[in-house]
Parts: structure tokens; sequence; C-alpha cells
């Protein structure tokens, strides 16, 4: 197995599938390159299933184009792309060998059998497994059966992968232990990859670039720390963690840097999709708004929930004219005392548009 | 005591079963028990064995066997291969499935006589088939297509066919259809997905179908009389019970009869059951996969 992407490029144009009037996957554009680790992040229903789905040929697009390398996939029927695809159910065939299993794949595409046997044993290293070649499925445990599910999809040498919520069935410690796994092969064997995820951590973790999708939308295309950082809109910013938000309207802009006030706030922070005045949302991570501090973006609340964290405590609490802010504090604090809660600007999100 | 007995899954719930016990024991065990001492204690031969030993001496008996395997042998067979093509069409939805099924299914509430007498009144000496031929002048006497082996068998395809393939239908809802998914994604055109996947994971459901419907079919008595040719190439094993039981009145010789019916049907069983063990060697059961 070379280490050399088999792919240049995959293009997804304005991919789009609906199930009758339900609209699953909407105008879907995406550039990945070779060797590129992609993870589709969201929600339940978000579409993401539906775009791996349209990729690996298993369902039809409503309309847009799927381009491998400048080539429409429209006609291809998913056994003739030769996508390496690991399912969330495994869907290994039961009747088969763990050997068996990770042949198939190969057998199909006739390779002689001393090749197809090399291959296997090659695979079966790979993901460790040796030992367990002449087993059933049903004799193996779920992170077991979650590393045939994968040889069998990299044994074929695919010039893409594609993963849908591969760990979800399986427990915490075994995930960590898959993740990093995952991503082993992915650099060694040089693989190009579409992970399909709602688990965020894993996706950060992963992923070169993320999609974030809602309701069939992309909400936003990046690195995973520039959608951790800079989420481009209020859904993203929830989504990553921003937990405070708060409508407020935007007086004054400066450039990036604008001040807004609402609900008895005055904030100042980063401006984004919006004009030098209007509706914006305040978005503060709870990480970033500690206690303790006064002058800028200092909010004074009163605790009613202290929360435990390990290393730190999670302070909730209201502010006199009503707005719920959570913040995160060092120390334990006594329920009913004030205190104040204070961002460093450059952590204070301002969105345009009502969130 | 009483919670040892629990964790062990006895307790007085149990007694809830025993209704059914009695039932089986009053319906099947008693019955069986009877029928098997009283074909040891022949009315007119000699010997414990002699109702078995008439049996295989005489040919007109002990040929039964081989005409009743005749039909009911390639009767459970056709029904089987045919209900799969069928069944694996009709997996998932599409519009109007519920009534394909229910017409599919249909022959099962019409009853071995009603059927009996539509195919008489269609193909039989004087049907709309034969009428039709002597009237349009392509024959000169009545074509025999009833009232022999074939028109039994085409009783046995017609009311065999729902139960194997309803059968059928439910052992495939009941393989992931991500498997051939699966498959496909690796390579697999329909064919091998079929062939490799789905047809494997099935064989076994098929073996039970098959079971199923050689047990209904061996049993064939109304059709083999009706549209049959009861005297020679029909002369199924219950009818010969039959005859034994309320012509000859000998309860004694007809137990025999049904004994050796339930040996045949058993080993007949016992075959597919071991041939389905060969065939499939993993192990059983859906699992997470």
């Amino acid at each position: 197995m070379n280490a050399q992407p088999r792919l240049r490029e995959l293009v997804l144009d304005g991919l789009s599938r609906s199930f009758g009037k339900q609209i699953a996957l909407s105008a879907l554009d995406l550039k990945i390159e070779g060797g590129e680790f992609i993870a589709l992040l969201g929600p339940s229903g978000c579409g993401k299933s539906t775009a791996l789905n349209c990729i690996a040929g298993l369902i039809e697009p409503t309309s847009g184009a799927i381009l491998l390398d400048g080539r429409s996939l429209e006609r291809t029927p998913s056994e003739r792309r030769g996508f390496g695809v690991v399912f969330q159910s495994y869907a290994l065939f039961q009747h088969m060998t763990v050997r068996a299993n990770i042949a198939f794949g190969l057998r199909m595409r006739r390779l002689p059998k001393e090749r197809v046997a090399a291959r296997v044993e090659q695979a079966l290293a790979l993901v460790q497994l040796g030992g367990l070649a002449d087993r059933y499925p049903s004799q193996l445990s779920g992170g077991q059966q979650q590393r045939v599910a994968i040889a069998r999809a990299i044994v074929i040498e695919p010039p893409l992968v594609l993963m849908d919520e591969p760990l979800s069935n399986l427990d915490a410690k075994l995930r960590l232990e898959m993740r990093t796994e995952i991503r082993r092969l992915h650099r060694e064997l040089g693989l190009t990859t579409i992970y399909v995820t709602h688990d965020q951590e894993e996706a950060f973790s992963l992923a070169d670039r993320l999609v974030v999708l809602r309701e069939g939308v992309a909400q936003q295309i990046g690195a995973p720390n520039e959608i951790y950082y800079r989420p481009t809109n209020p859904y993203v910013a929830d989504f990553v963690g921003f937990r405070n938000a708060v409508a407020m309207t935007l007086e004054r802009r400066d450039g990036y840097v604008g001040v807004a006030r609402g609900h008895g706030l005055r904030a100042s922070g980063r401006v984004s999709g919006v004009g030098s005045s209007g509706p914006v949302t305040l978005a503060i991570r709870p990480d970033d708004l500690v206690v303790g501090g006064a002058g800028e973006n200092a909010f004074e609340i009163t605790v009613d929930a202290v929360e435990f964290r390990g290393r730190s405590f999670v302070v909730e609490g209201v502010t006199d004219a009503g707005q719920r802010l959570r913040g995160t504090s060092a120390a334990a604090v006594p329920i009913g005392d004030t205190v104040t809660l204070r961002a460093p600007s450059d952590r204070v999100l301002l969105f345009g548009g009502a969130g | 005591m009483r919670r040892r007995l629990a964790a062990h899954g006895i307790d007085r719930v149990l007694l809830l079963l025993l209704p059914a016990v009695a039932f089986v024991v009053v319906i099947f065990l008693y019955p069986f028990g009877y029928g098997l001492v009283l074909s040891f204690q022949p009315e007119r031969y000699v010997g414990a064995l002699g109702n078995y030993q008439q049996f295989f001496a005489d040919p007109f008996l002990r040929d039964t066997i081989a005409i009743t395997l005749g039909l009911a042998v390639p009767a459970s067979l056709f029904n089987v291969i045919a209900s799969v093509p069928i069944a694996y069409r009709m997996r998932g939805a599409f519009r109007g499935k519920r009534l394909l099924i229910a017409m599919l299914v249909m022959p099962v509430t019409l009853g071995t006589v009603l059927i009996a007498k539509g195919l008489l009144t269609l193909l039989g000496a004087r049907g709309w088939v034969n009428r039709a031929l002597l009237e349009l002048g392509l024959v000169e006497d009545p074509v025999r297509f009833v009232n022999n082996y074939w028109g039994v068998l085409l009783t046995l395809v017609i009311t065999g066919f729902p139960f194997a393939f309803l059968l059928t239908l439910s052992y495939l809802g009941g393989i992931d259809p991500m498997l051939e998914r699966a498959a496909a994604t690796l390579g697999a055109g329909p064919r091998q997905r079929f062939w490799r996947i789905t047809f494997p994971l099935l064989l076994p459901g098929l073996a039970i179908t098959f079971i199923l419907t050689f047990v209904l079919a061996f049993a064939v008595f109304p059709s083999a009389v009706l549209v049959g040719e009861p005297a020679g190439e029909t002369r199924v094993i219950s009818i010969v019970a039959y005859r034994a039981a309320y012509e000859q009145f000998d309860a004694s010789m007809a137990s025999a009869i049904a004994m050796i019916m339930g040996a045949v049907q058993l080993a007949v069983v016992a075959v597919v059951l071991g041939v389905r063990g060969r065939l499939y060697r993993g192990p059983s059961g859906g699992g997470k996969g």
C-alpha cells in the first residue's frame, strides 16, 4: 500500500437530496483534496449521512453533481465507484469469517488468490487482528468488529474512504483508542477520508477540515480551530460551545471590533455578518467568562447554580435585567452571592442577525 | 428455598403453563402413544411387528411412500424456489405491496376442496379449457390435465406456495439490507450481492420453509382423491391409512401406517436439517452487524 493519495480532488457541486417534500441535503458545495480528512458534523437529521450515502452511490442525489478528478459519478453505480465505506452498524457479513469478510472486496475484483491472501494478511496486521482471522463476526467484540469493518474498507485501496459514525457503538475508552487508530491509518496509507459524526470532539480531533451541517444546509466549512474560535453564525457558535447568547443592538463598529448593548449589558467584541449597526447576537463561551475583574465586558450576576467540573466550577446566574449567563470560576462560589464575570474582548463574538 | 427456585426461573408464574401442558398431553401425546401401542397389536397379522412387516411386504402399501414423496418433494421444492425471487423483488416498501401480498396469500383461505373443484371446472374432462380446445378442433378427445399426478401437484403448489412465500418474505425481512449495500461498495454487482450475501443468509430459513411445506404436502389427502388418480398414480400414504381405518376397520394397521408416515417425514426433516447444518457453518443470529 503506497502512501500517496489515490485521488486528486473530489468536488461536490450543489449536492442536494430530498425525501418527498423534506429536504435532507441542500446544495452542498465542497472541494476535497487528496489526502484530506474531512468531517461532516451535525446533530442527527442534519443531512450528514445523506451526503455520505450520495457520495457512496447508495442513494441518488436529487440534483447537483459529484466529480471525482473532474469526472462525474452520476452514472457510476456504487459497485464501480470503489470507495471504501465503514458503516455505523459495521454491516459485517455474518456468514463469513473475518478473513472472508476482508477478502470480499478483493475477490469481487478477481485478484489472484495469492495476492488476495497477502493483502488480507497485511490488512489484518494493520488493524491488529491477526489472531482472529478465522472467527465469525458474532464471536468478536464491538471494537474488533469495528476493526474488521475498517480493514474490509481499506484493503481495496480505495481512493476515498467514507465513514458513517463508525465509533458511535463503542464505549468511551475504545472510542478514544479507535480514533487514534483511524487517524494513524489515514496518515500511513495516504487515505482521503470523509467522516460523518455528531461528536464534536471526534470531529475536531480527527479532521483537517470540518463541515458543520444543520437541517441539510452547510453552516460553516473550515479548519477545526477556525470553527472553534471563529464560528461565523450563531448556530455554529452555540454548537461549538458558545453557550451564552444574548440578543443585542450594535451601536458602533470599528473594523472587526464593535460595541453592542441590550438586556442591560454592554459588550465589545469581534463583529461579523452585519454593517455598522443593527441587531446582533452576543456569544461567549462559559470557559472565557471568568469570575473576577472589572472594566470592559464585565457582567454582574447573582449566582443560582454552581457545578463542579474537576479543574474548575461552572457558575450560573442572572443579571439584574434577568439575563442568564454561565461562567467559570477557579474556586467554589456560594449560591446567592453576587459576582462579576468578565471575558476578554477577543473572545466575545457579535453576530449579525438575531440568532 | 423459594427464593433459590425463583433464581432459576421457577416460581408460581410457571403454573400458568399447566393448561398448555395439559392440552399438549391430551391432544397430542396421548393419541400418539395410543396409536403407537395400537400399531404393535395387529388385528390380522402375526407378531408385534406384523402390521409393519405387512406394509413393507405388500407393494400396494409399500409403494405409497415413494408416490407420496414423489408428490411432496417436487411440490415443496418448487414452492420454495419460486417464492425466493418473488419475495426478493418484494423487499422494501412500494405502492400496492399489501394488496399484492394479499393476492398471493389468498389461496391459503380457500381450502383444498374448493381448489380441487376449481381445477376440475377449469381443467377437467368437461372443463372450460377442454371444451374450448374441442370447439376449436385442436384436439379430438379431452386432454387429461387433472385426475392424475399433475392435478395433485398443482393443488399442492396452489396451497403450499402462499406458506412458502410468506415465510420466505419474513426470513428475507430479517436480513439487514445494509449488508447488500456494504457488498455493493466493495464492488459486488446485483447478482453477486444476491448469491454471495443474501442467499447464504437466507438458506437456513429456506430449509425451514421447505420442511414446513413438505410436511403439509406429505399429508395430502383430499386433492389426491378429488383431482388425482387415487387408485394409481396418486395413491398417497394417507389414502391407504384412511382405507385401513374406515374401509377395512383395521385401526391397528391404520395406526402403523400413520407411524410410518411420521417416520418418513421425520427422516426427510432430519436430512434437510443435516444439509442445512453443513451448508451454514457460521453462528446463526444477526448480532450487531
